[in-house]
């Protein structure tokens, strides 16, 4: 099993989720997170102090999913949510020791 | 229902007071002299009580706006102090502030009033005999003139906000509003040595506002800054506010409120002058809000490239507090200069304070004792009856008394019970640390 984390612009989303879905996968974990990366902040202003806002909100997903379907899911999340300008994103793949679905105690592949 | 029985049922209503079934009402002979007279003090009476509540409005305008320019740790904290000191206020007024105010004896000629000297309200259903037909009723003087007490009040807990504790912040409350302000607003408004003078303060430019940015000032420098807020080589870090929305509610409110503090300050509503003077100050004191906050906009849209909505609403509420001490004589286009440069004189001084290190949340001491300053000079310009000195000397006098007994009590609050909270709490943010209580508990992680 792998363990797919991937870095997307928040307006992405829906159109990730809905792509992942038609391709099999059966569920995700969506976190609201800030970043940096090639695309750095900005600055602002308050009542005539200048600040530095050096992170921008992106969204995190972290999928599990079976070794077979794992470079599917890179390539549908690549696909999707790029835009072709900087802060578009980064998506990581790492291996999972195991898997339990809590309802009913299946395990590994049966639980994904 | 239907027109056929709609009809005989209007017509049977209609007739009722005829036939006599109408409730007793007081049978009092009186001429028509005496009627009109009457009728003047129920009016002015009206005003006391309509423009009270609308002052009172102010205080959920202070309460929102201060609520969205803080930071969200702070929020329920700064809601309690608002809270608390307008009950405070509303209290100490009746304790001792009202009579201290309005003295019917002087303990000393012009300059202070009767120490506790409780509030009496008149006796129920009082007659033409027990009141003075020529004002207005006790309990609405009374009512009306406490909420002015309160919204001093509000002004410092702007400025202090973040990292001032609770009960010390009260406490000072408790002797602003039961002393500060009445022993300086009956120099002008009681009929004390200021109005002998000349001096003119319609409705409180100095009497209230730069006496609150007085106390507030006071307060800031005694506090000192919230930790963080300036760097090294004079940076300014900004602390955003956390609802926007809320600030500006919180300034419409505000400005809706002005409208009774400003219009009651009148004092009659029984004549045709009267309210036609009534009608002036409220088209005056709305065209100053506007000018403010146009000001504001066009300026920071020049100065910073874009326009700061907080900077818009301290605008307007500064061109409201430049009318204040003179709503009445000037004419729209006069109000809107007036207004106008108290918010000019925001966006200027905003910075000017964090350059001087002076710590003040949402910029009360610009809004109140500046524009302030500046409404109370300019009355001379649109009142004959006032000369630029006579309110130079009435600003200076009220100020330099309300700064430096401020200074004395915050610095003995300071020394016997402490005024800021610890480092560590201000860190934490104030809802958590001193009072248990997240204003927003499902956003975070507690």
């Amino acid at each position: 099993m792998k363990l797919i984390i991937a870095a997307i612009k928040p307006f992405k989303l829906e159109e990730v989720r809905e792509a992942l879905t038609t391709i099999g996968v059966r569920g995700m974990m969506v976190t609201e997170i800030k970043g940096f990366g090639t695309q750095s902040g900005h600055t602002e202003i308050y009542r005539g102090a200048e600040y530095a806002v050096n992170f921008v909100p992106k969204v995190k997903l972290e999928i599990v999913v079976a070794d077979t379907l794992a470079e599917q899911v890179v390539e549908t999340i690549a696909k999707t949510a790029q835009t072709g300008k900087i802060g578009d994103g980064k998506i990581f793949t790492l291996d999972v020791d195991s898997a339990l679905r809590v309802r009913t105690g299946e395990t590994d592949g049966d639980a994904l | 229902m239907n027109i056929k029985t709609f009809l005989p049922l209007a017509a049977a209503a209609a007739l009722v007071p005829a036939l006599g079934l109408a409730q007793e009402a007081e049978e009092v002979a009186v001429s028509a002299g005496e009627a009109a007279a009457h009728t003047q003090f129920i009016l002015n009476t009206l005003l006391f009580l309509v423009g009270g509540f609308l002052v009172f409005w102010m205080a959920a305008g202070f309460s929102m706006l201060e609520a969205g320019l803080v930071r969200s740790k702070n929020v329920t904290m700064q809601l309690t102090k608002n809270v608390g000191l307008f009950s405070i206020a509303a209290i100490m007024y009746w304790l001792v502030g009202f009579n201290l105010m309005y003295p019917g004896d002087w303990l000393i000629e012009g300059w202070l009033g009767p120490f506790f000297s409780p509030t009496v309200l008149e006796a129920v259903g009082v007659g033409a005999d027990g009141v003075d037909v020529t004002y207005a009723s006790v309990g609405s003087d009374f009512f009306f003139q406490l909420m002015f007490a309160a919204t001093t009040a509000s002004i410092v807990s702007g400025t202090l906000a973040e990292r001032v504790k609770l009960w010390p912040f009260l406490l000072f409350v408790v002797v602003l509003t039961g002393f500060i302000y009445p022993i300086e607003a009956s120099w002008q408004w009681g009929g004390g040595w200021l109005s002998e003078a000349g001096f003119s303060d319609f409705a409180g430019s100095t009497l209230v506002h730069a006496a609150g940015g007085f106390a507030a000032l006071a307060g800031a420098i005694v506090l000192g800054a919230r930790k963080g807020k300036y760097g090294k080589d004079g940076k300014v870090n900004a602390m955003p506010g956390s609802n926007l929305a809320l600030a500006t509610l919180g300034t419409f409110i505000l400005w809706l409120g002005w409208f009774g503090f400003n219009g009651g300050s009148q004092l009659a509503m029984g004549t045709i002058g009267d309210v036609a003077d009534v009608s002036r100050i409220f088209a005056n004191t709305n065209m100053a809000a506007a000018a403010g906050a146009v000001a504001a906009l066009i300026l920071t849209q020049v100065i910073y490239k874009k326009v700061d909505l907080t900077m818009v609403l301290n605008g307007a509420l500064a061109g409201l507090v430049s009318i204040t001490a003179e709503p009445l004589a000037p004419s729209l286009f006069q109000a809107l200069i007036i207004g106008g440069i108290g918010g000019v004189i925001v966006v200027f001084t905003v910075p000017l304070l964090d350059k001087l290190k002076i710590d003040d949340v949402v910029g009360a001491i610009p809004v109140h004792l500046i524009a302030g300053l500046w409404g109370t000079f300019i009355v001379a310009w649109t009142n004959s009856d006032a000369s630029f000195g006579t309110q130079i000397l009435g600003f200076v006098a009220i100020g330099a008394f309300v700064f430096v007994v401020s200074l004395v009590v915050f610095y003995l609050i300071k020394m016997i019970i402490g005024l800021r909270v610890s480092e560590e709490a201000e860190v934490k943010g104030l809802d958590r640390a001193e009072l248990g209580m997240e204003a927003y508990p499902e956003f975070t992680n507690g």
